[in-house]
């Protein structure tokens, strides 16, 4: 079997794991680690279910994860410490949301870069706030700054120079450029306060993020965590009426196609609960499922050409026709020799 | 992967995977006699940096579980160095059920020799002398410190001598083979570890002293203060940031109990004498 | 300016020699510091505290005979930098 289609049997039923032969293990393994779900891969599995060797590698992994969670809390209180004198909400975003909530979703997940969302007004103050407390700019480069200015969803990167980790400062959750145009104000007026001075989004608008996240974020590199993600959330919030809020959520933000799109891959590889009236046949659906399970046993990446037409996919939904002409050539001649 | 190999080296069990079949019969030479794992820790990947590189001036890139987005690639007579450098990226960004020192170590009397230092530092080439005259070697690049007790567990790799420490070797007796040329490090000679110290490699032993080597320097001993010892091993070390609290409580214990002395000698053979007279002195 | 740190049970304190290696357990950091950083430290365990505060804070335990409070505000602002204590 295809490695990433046992690392999602795997995550789905985790007792499947019973009979799996040694090399197949290898294969998930490695396929989980780089698709970023070790960690939440070892937290679903039982230790005493498997070999010694495979149980020694979900130790470490779950040990690895918890120190993530733990700089990645650590980071967003930073980030609050540095914003804390501007009275303004800050609101975390994917997986440190989701840890910092105490989240399913949080569970083993690893977590990079912080991402926070903050009024766009207040991209200015919070800006130089940061830039006060040590952050600094990844890189000085005209063009990428003018770029992400311009046209992207957030401020340039962050780094922080002590602590070499990342902020990203978004002020709504798809770059103006793309053609949904989610409710940045809405997001932030839904937005709940955890007690410690962080907030996170909205149950409907963390799922909805996540889907935006998904599709129109890259080029679905990373999309079986990313699903794995939407599965959690939709399991953790479904109730009373969850569907229709979620529905009718997702128009508000202009995502309501890819939230259904998105909740139809999740029901067909992690089997997740979603209402009768979602599951349509759609003749997209395909191909995103065969991009999802591209990952091999040897952790690498298939299909060169059905990534490569994601990638234009991708920066075709953030930008316009014209300016991704003008973004590509940007980029070649920027390449260095 | 077309062409596979895999090895148990101490704690790590490796598999490596090749677009070309010459690597991996240098790892099969270089390798053989070490135990084979189940389920391998870590994965590296050799790999044409393009399709037609397979073929065209072959290039092999480096990959694996980890992977540094600015490793350059290596032309294939290299492919042994591209091999080795993968396996050494994966311990230095992967692991983390030891505490990891850049250290080379060597055994004597059941007590473990530690010594930290640079690539030029002189470390790989002692304990490769050393374990020529009857230490057991455990390992010429890194230590693997035990996380509950603080024993040292052994990574017998192939000791990896750069330039003159080739020829060091040889007159003091020991196998070089094989000898890579004109690599980004200069000349690279393997040397294999004695059978026993492959044979012994699950057994750990506590470390009984620290030595910061420096070659090519008129002979001095001088004695580190603890937190001196701890601030250099924080950055020797590849990993201690990412074990977390694991990490400062085997550093804080390793320091706390170890003597640890900066030496600077002017060549091997001297270095070997000090070595001696210190390890005698413990 | 009054300052804040956290609880004595956020570290793993390890007197090394005149200096102390600290694990700050929330950030995940280490840090090596010199006297007085240390004892300011565990005197903000009673609650948060300007120098002048500290300082008699200190006192009670310690003979310092020539310590003055902007010293003492010198060494907060480092340990704020350093995440282990915050404006309170």
């Amino acid at each position: 079997m295809k490695a990433a289609r046992l690392l999602v049997t795997a995550l789905r039923d985790p007792e499947t794991v019973a009979g799996i032969e040694m090399a197949d293990w290898t294969a998930l393994l490695t396929a989980a680690r780089a698709e970023r779900l070790l960690g939440t891969l070892a937290c679903r599995l039982d230790s005493r279910a498997v070999p010694a060797s495979v149980a020694r590698i979900l130790a470490d992994a779950r040990a690895g994860a918890d120190e993530e969670r733990r700089a990645a809390l650590w980071e967003a209180e930073m980030a609050r410490r540095a914003l804390a004198p501007l009275g303004i909400p800050v609101v975390l975003l994917k997986g440190t949301a989701f840890v910092a909530a105490g989240l399913d979703a949080g569970q083993g997940r690893s977590i990079g870069d912080l991402d926070i969302l903050v009024p766009r007004e207040a991209l200015g103050e919070a800006e130089a706030a940061l830039r006060a407390t040590g952050w600094e700019w990844v890189k000085e480069n005209a063009y990428d700054d003018s770029y992400y200015r311009r046209w992207m969803h957030e401020l340039p990167p962050l780094i922080h120079r002590d602590r070499d980790r990342m902020i990203d400062v978004h002020h709504t959750i798809l770059p103006p450029t793309a053609r949904p145009t989610p409710d940045a104000a809405a997001l932030l007026a839904g937005a709940v306060l955890l007690g410690n001075g962080l907030s996170v989004l909205s149950n409907e608008d963390i799922i909805i993020h996540a889907v935006a996240h998904l599709f129109a974020d890259g080029d679905l590199s990373g999309g079986l965590r990313n699903l794995w993600d939407i599965d959690r959330l939709i399991r953790e919030f479904d109730g009373e009426s969850f569907w229709v809020r979620l529905q009718e959520r997702a128009e508000r933000h202009d995502l309501r196609p890819a939230v259904e799109r998105a909740a139809r891959q999740a029901n067909d590889l992690y089997g997740t609960p979603i209402p009768k009236r979602w599951r349509v046949w759609d003749s997209g659906d395909p191909l995103i499922k065969r991009r999802l399970l591209a990952r091999d046993g040897w952790g690498r990446q298939g299909y060169p050409f059905t990534r490569l037409y994601f990638f234009v996919r991708s920066h075709w939904m953030r930008m316009p026709p014209l300016m991704l002409a003008k973004h590509l050539w940007t980029k070649a001649i920027r390449k260095p020799a | 992967m077309r062409h596979r190999f895999s090895v148990q080296v101490g704690a790590v069990g490796f598999r490596i995977g090749s677009a070309w079949r010459g690597p991996i019969a240098a790892l099969e030479r270089l390798y053989v006699g070490y135990p084979k794992p189940d389920v391998p820790d870590m994965t590296v990947r050799l790999f044409p940096e393009k399709p037609w590189r397979r073929f065209a001036r072959p290039s092999v890139a480096i990959s694996g579980d980890f992977w540094l987005p600015d490793a350059a690639p290596l032309p294939l007579r290299q492919g042994l160095l591209a091999a080795e450098m993968g396996m050494n990226l994966q311990v230095a960004l992967g692991w983390r059920r030891h505490l990891l020192l850049h250290c080379s170590a060597v055994e004597r009397d059941g007590r473990v020799l530690l010594m930290s230092g640079a690539s030029g530092s002189g470390k790989s080439t002692l304990a490769t002398m050393l374990a020529l005259r009857g230490w057991r070697f455990l390992g010429d690049e890194f230590a693997f410190v035990d996380l509950e007790d603080g024993r040292i567990h052994p990574f017998p790799r192939a000791s990896s001598l750069k330039n003159e420490a080739v020829a060091a070797v040889r007159s003091a007796g020991g196998a070089v083979g094989p000898v890579l040329e004109g690599t980004p490090k200069g000349m690279i000679g393997y040397w294999r570890p004695p059978e026993i110290a492959i044979a012994r490699m699950t057994e750990a032993a506590p470390p009984a002293m620290l030595l910061f080597p420096r070659f090519g320097r008129p002979e001095n001993v001088e004695r580190l203060a603890a937190s001196e010892t701890f601030m250099l091993l924080t950055q020797a070390s590849t990993n201690y940031v990412s074990l977390g609290e694991a990490g400062f409580g085997a550093l804080t214990r390793l320091v706390q109990d170890l003597p640890a002395l900066a030496i600077d000698y002017p060549d091997g053979e001297a270095g070997m004498m000090l070595v001696d007279r210190l390890w005698g002195e413990t | 300016m009054r300052y804040a740190a956290d609880p004595p049970a956020a570290r793993l304190t390890i007197a090394l020699d005149e200096l102390v290696a600290i694990y700050h357990r929330p950030s995940g950091a280490t840090h090596l510091l010199a006297p007085p950083a240390p004892e300011l430290l565990d005197a903000l365990a009673e609650g948060p505290a300007d120098a002048p505060t500290l300082l008699a804070r200190l006192s009670r335990q310690f003979d310092l005979p020539d310590a003055d409070p902007q010293a003492i505000a010198a060494r907060m602002e480092e340990l704020v930098i350093a995440g282990l204590a915050w404006r309170a």
